[in-house]
């Protein structure tokens, strides 16, 4: 039998002005169940909350509903004083009177039968409301970064200095990411090797953080607090243990001119290879594409152990035991960790993509990384800019913005927010190094809205007499060795030809390939371009809809390196606010299954949103199988319910909001007066035959209603 | 039928359309007083059941509402709802019941004045169309079909 607590809130004038409170109490006292009701002022208040304790003791209360704001208000307020009084706070409801009842209707007398109805539904639902328990999930007290560029860098740092353990997984030989590729970063000009690379080494030097580079997230499984992630150990055949980095393998090795992925295409580079002269760690790989003993062994069908071609560099190893390891093989490596940041980058939109602009076809069409890497002091020409077909110097600079980005016929309709300041930048250094040459640059709009941007963008123009003209360009073709481009100066409003020497395209920024996937993994969601999605766009940056895991730098969308820093920074505080807690509370409103009527259909595990749903083996004493059912993984599971109204046996129910308690709440809105065998409850309600109570409601008053507690039932219709 | 007062039962998420109800609220905007929501996590925890349930205990119509496509809390819920709901709006028009009397929306946790809008509007259109009588006979009339058997 329930004994069920109702409290009507007048919440000052906010409610009591168009809801007769006390009349809402007076109607709560007749409802079945309820034991004890009462109206306050501010039930909230501290000794609102106080009459709710005492309240729970005096009557020996079993369930409460305080009919007062919305729940999203102050459920976790009366929840607690429910804990206090020795009440499982889940026993707790509230009935919103307020934003769904007084603050929107002006009639006293109906948004009083209103409030009634809503307090009825609710104390329906408490009547079936069974005690909960939070979920306690213990928490691996380790994280893992996915990605080594600036974001994961920054964000292993931050969590690994807050006394956490990394792990950071780079797919690259080394880590460093893009901002190791830049010569100089916008709007100080600082060079970007200059502030990255003490990161990296700090990074590789961290007794906390353990770096496993070439290696990427084969699975991941497990939920908040408890992932299990295999990590996929590409072989490097190189011994990272042995190795000391001496260089005298590439210096040997015959393969020389491989295009280095570094330079962008500009450089070359040997089979055996560190990809950059600061990499962390500063040890070679083998390229098995390139390397003459692979590809031979390829060719004979052999292990590579066995092919007896090349191998000057395992004879120039000079370390005793050799470094070099022809016998490497990819490795499956299992790790638990507690939470996850997901750093993965970007890259920019492949040449393919816009063959309008001859990128791939013209050699000196570049993109911007590969301006930068012609920039760039430990670049192909040293800092020289130089046309990458004749290594002639460049005299003439055209820029191109917005290629690719804002555009939906090529799937970019976003800004990539970075191209309007590193293309002031390009035309900026390169008028500093060539004094005498002229740099142009087409855009459509110039978006600097950054700390020191738009001084920025207005120094390239006014002190380094940089040509901005506002206009798209159409074409792009070969004349004379010189590129020409065909364009527009929509300002003058004429047509324009220029004869370059060199085209920088500002390509749009996309996610890196195969993140997707790695989303799928995660159970991260991504948007129509491929950004993964967090949480929410303004309150919950850095998170995902998967708890415990949070997004980091521009795997999220286009952000230059402050933002990116500045969100990997708050990754890293969510994820060490996590780590620092042994266990984890979470809301026990998750789906669970009833075993005996669960007949295996796998409809919830094919709904379910986050992969909470698996599958459990029965077995009798002896072992033997006798059949399957669903299991619910209470860490995982967000309680959607998704996969209850999917269930078609009726299995499988949602803790907080069943079956039984939706339809105990939907019953509790029935118009019992006009239905047969019904009996008017003597509450107030709207109908098509007008029940006399709801009748003498709209007449202005609840005095003259026919049931008073005690009197025999009326029945109407 | 003049002064017929509807009863439209909604069935709503948490995150989206309950949040919009209360922004509504908070921004004191005024609606017909028709309209009782009952709050669930997401869409996708809406059965079928319900909305007949609910035609069944007096509803004169209901109304189904959650987050856009795509800004489901839960990633996909309101997706199965949708899919679920155009299944389900066949099947009345097979049974023959008026699916104008079953409104599916969805209603963001920004968008008050939408939902106050959309209240107002659910509650015309009933009020025109009048009591689910027509329901209410059907129902009663398989309940006693299953009596007398």
């Amino acid at each position: 039998m329930s004994r069920i607590g109702v409290f009507v809130c007048w919440c000052g004038e906010n409610i009591g002005r168009t809801v007769d409170c006390p009349a809402v109490a007076e109607a709560a006292r007749r409802m079945p169940g309820v034991a004890h009701a009462v109206d306050y002022k501010y039930m909230c208040s501290d000794p609102g909350q106080q009459m709710i304790i005492q309240a729970i003791a005096e009557h020996r209360l079993t369930g409460l509903v305080v009919a007062s704001c919305s729940p999203r208000m102050h459920e976790p307020t009366f929840r607690k004083a429910a804990a206090r009084a020795g009440l499982n706070p889940y026993l707790c409801e509230m009935a919103n009177i307020r934003e769904h009842c007084s603050w929107v209707h002006e009639d006293r007398a109906v948004a009083t039968a209103k409030a009634i109805e809503l307090l009825r539904v609710m104390v329906e639902k408490v009547r079936h409301n069974e005690a909960l328990k939070a979920v306690s999930v213990p928490i691996t007290d380790r994280a893992l970064v996915i990605g080594g560029g600036i974001a994961g860098i920054q964000a292993a740092l931050d969590i690994a200095d807050a006394g956490h353990d990394v792990i950071l997984v780079e797919r690259a030989p080394s880590i460093g990411g893009h901002m190791s590729q830049l010569s100089e970063t916008f709007p100080t000009l600082d060079c970007s090797q200059c502030i990255l690379t003490p990161k990296m080494v700090e990074v590789a030097q961290h007794p906390r953080i353990r770096l496993l580079t070439c290696a990427e997230v084969e699975a991941v499984s497990g939920y908040v607090g408890n992932f299990e992630v295999t990590v996929r150990r590409k072989a490097r055949y190189v011994r990272l243990d042995r190795c000391t980095g001496c260089g005298a393998c590439w210096n040997e090795c015959p393969v020389k001119k491989i295009p280095s992925e570094f330079d962008e295409g500009l450089g070359l580079r040997t089979a055996v290879y560190v990809p950059f002269p600061q990499a962390v760690p500063n040890k070679p790989m083998i390229d098995t594409e390139n390397c003459l003993r692979h590809k031979d062994a390829r060719r004979k069908g052999i292990p590579v152990t066995e092919s007896k071609v090349c191998g000057k560099c395992e004879a120039a190893c000079p370390i005793p035991g050799k470094a070099i390891n022809f016998a490497d093989a990819d490795e499956l490596e299992t790790v638990q960790v507690g939470a996850i940041v997901v750093a993965t980058g970007f890259q920019t939109l492949p040449a393919a993509a816009i063959p309008e602009y001859g990128a791939g076809r013209f050699k000196d069409v570049v993109t911007g990384l590969q301006f930068e890497r012609l920039a760039s002091a430990s670049g192909p020409t040293s800092g020289e800019i130089r046309r990458p077909s004749d290594g002639r110097p460049v005299e003439r600079l055209a820029v191109i913005a917005c290629v690719g980005s804002r555009d939906p016929a090529k799937g970019c309709a976003y800004c990539s927010k970075i191209c309007c300041m590193y293309i002031a930048k390009h035309a900026m250094l390169f008028r500093h190094k060539n004094h005498h040459g002229a740099a142009h640059v087409f855009y459509m709009d110039i978006r600097a809205g950054g700390k020191d941007y738009d001084e920025f963008v207005r120094r390239a123009i006014e002190e380094d007499g940089v040509d901005y003209l506002r206009g798209r360009v159409s074409r792009i073709f070969e004349r004379g060795g010189k590129l020409v481009l065909f364009g527009s100066d929509t300002l003058v409003g004429e047509k324009v030809e220029l004869e370059v020497d060199m085209v920088v395209l500002a390509s749009a920024m996309v996610p890196q390939p195969g993140v997707q996937a790695l989303a799928q993994k995660l159970g991260v969601a991504y948007d129509q371009s491929g950004w993964l999605t967090e949480a929410h766009p303004k309150l919950r940056p850095v998170e995902t809809a998967a708890a415990g895991v949070f997004l980091a730098g521009t795997c999220q969308g286009p952000r230059d390196i402050p933002e990116t820093v500045a969100q990997a920074g708050g990754a890293a505080s969510k994820v060490i606010g996590l780590l620092s807690r042994d266990t984890l509370d979470r809301e026990p409103i998750i789906a669970r299954v009833d075993e005996r009527v669960c007949d295996y259909c796998t409809a919830c595990i094919k709904t379910c949103p986050v992969k909470a749903i698996g599958t459990k083996e029965l077995k009798n004493r002896q072992g033997v199988l006798l059949r399957r059912v669903a299991e619910v993984n209470a860490g995982l599971c967000i309680g959607c319910g998704t996969c209850v109204a999917a269930c078609r046996p009726k299995a499988i129910d949602l803790a907080g909001f069943t079956d039984a308690q939706l339809f105990a709440e939907v019953r509790a809105l029935g118009d019992f007066n006009d239905i047969e065998g019904r009996e008017c409850d003597g509450v107030p309600h709207f109908g098509p035959a007008g029940c006399i109570a709801g009748q003498s409601v709209k007449s202005g008053g609840l005095d003259s209603h026919p049931t008073d507690a005690g009197m025999e039932r009326e029945k109407h219709g | 039928m003049a002064d017929f007062e509807p009863n439209i039962t909604a069935f709503v998420c948490t995150w989206c359309t309950y949040a919009g109800a209360d922004l509504a609220g908070t921004s004191r905007m005024k609606y017909p007083a028709n309209v009782r929501l009952i709050r669930v996590p997401c869409t996708g925890r809406i059965d079928a059941l319900f909305i007949l349930k609910a035609f069944e205990n007096g509803a004169d119509a209901v109304l189904v509402s959650g987050c856009h496509p795509g800004d489901c809390h839960y990633t996909s819920g309101n997706l199965h709802a949708r899919r679920r709901w155009t299944v389900f709006s066949e099947l009345l028009d097979f049974v023959g019941i008026d699916s104008g009397r079953v409104t599916f929306s969805w209603i963001s946790a920004a968008e008050g004045r939408k939902f106050a809008d959309l209240i107002t509007e659910v509650t015309a259109k009933v009020r025109a169309l009048g009591p689910f009588d027509s329901y209410r006979k059907m129902s009663a009339a398989a309940g006693e079909q299953s009596n007398a058997r």
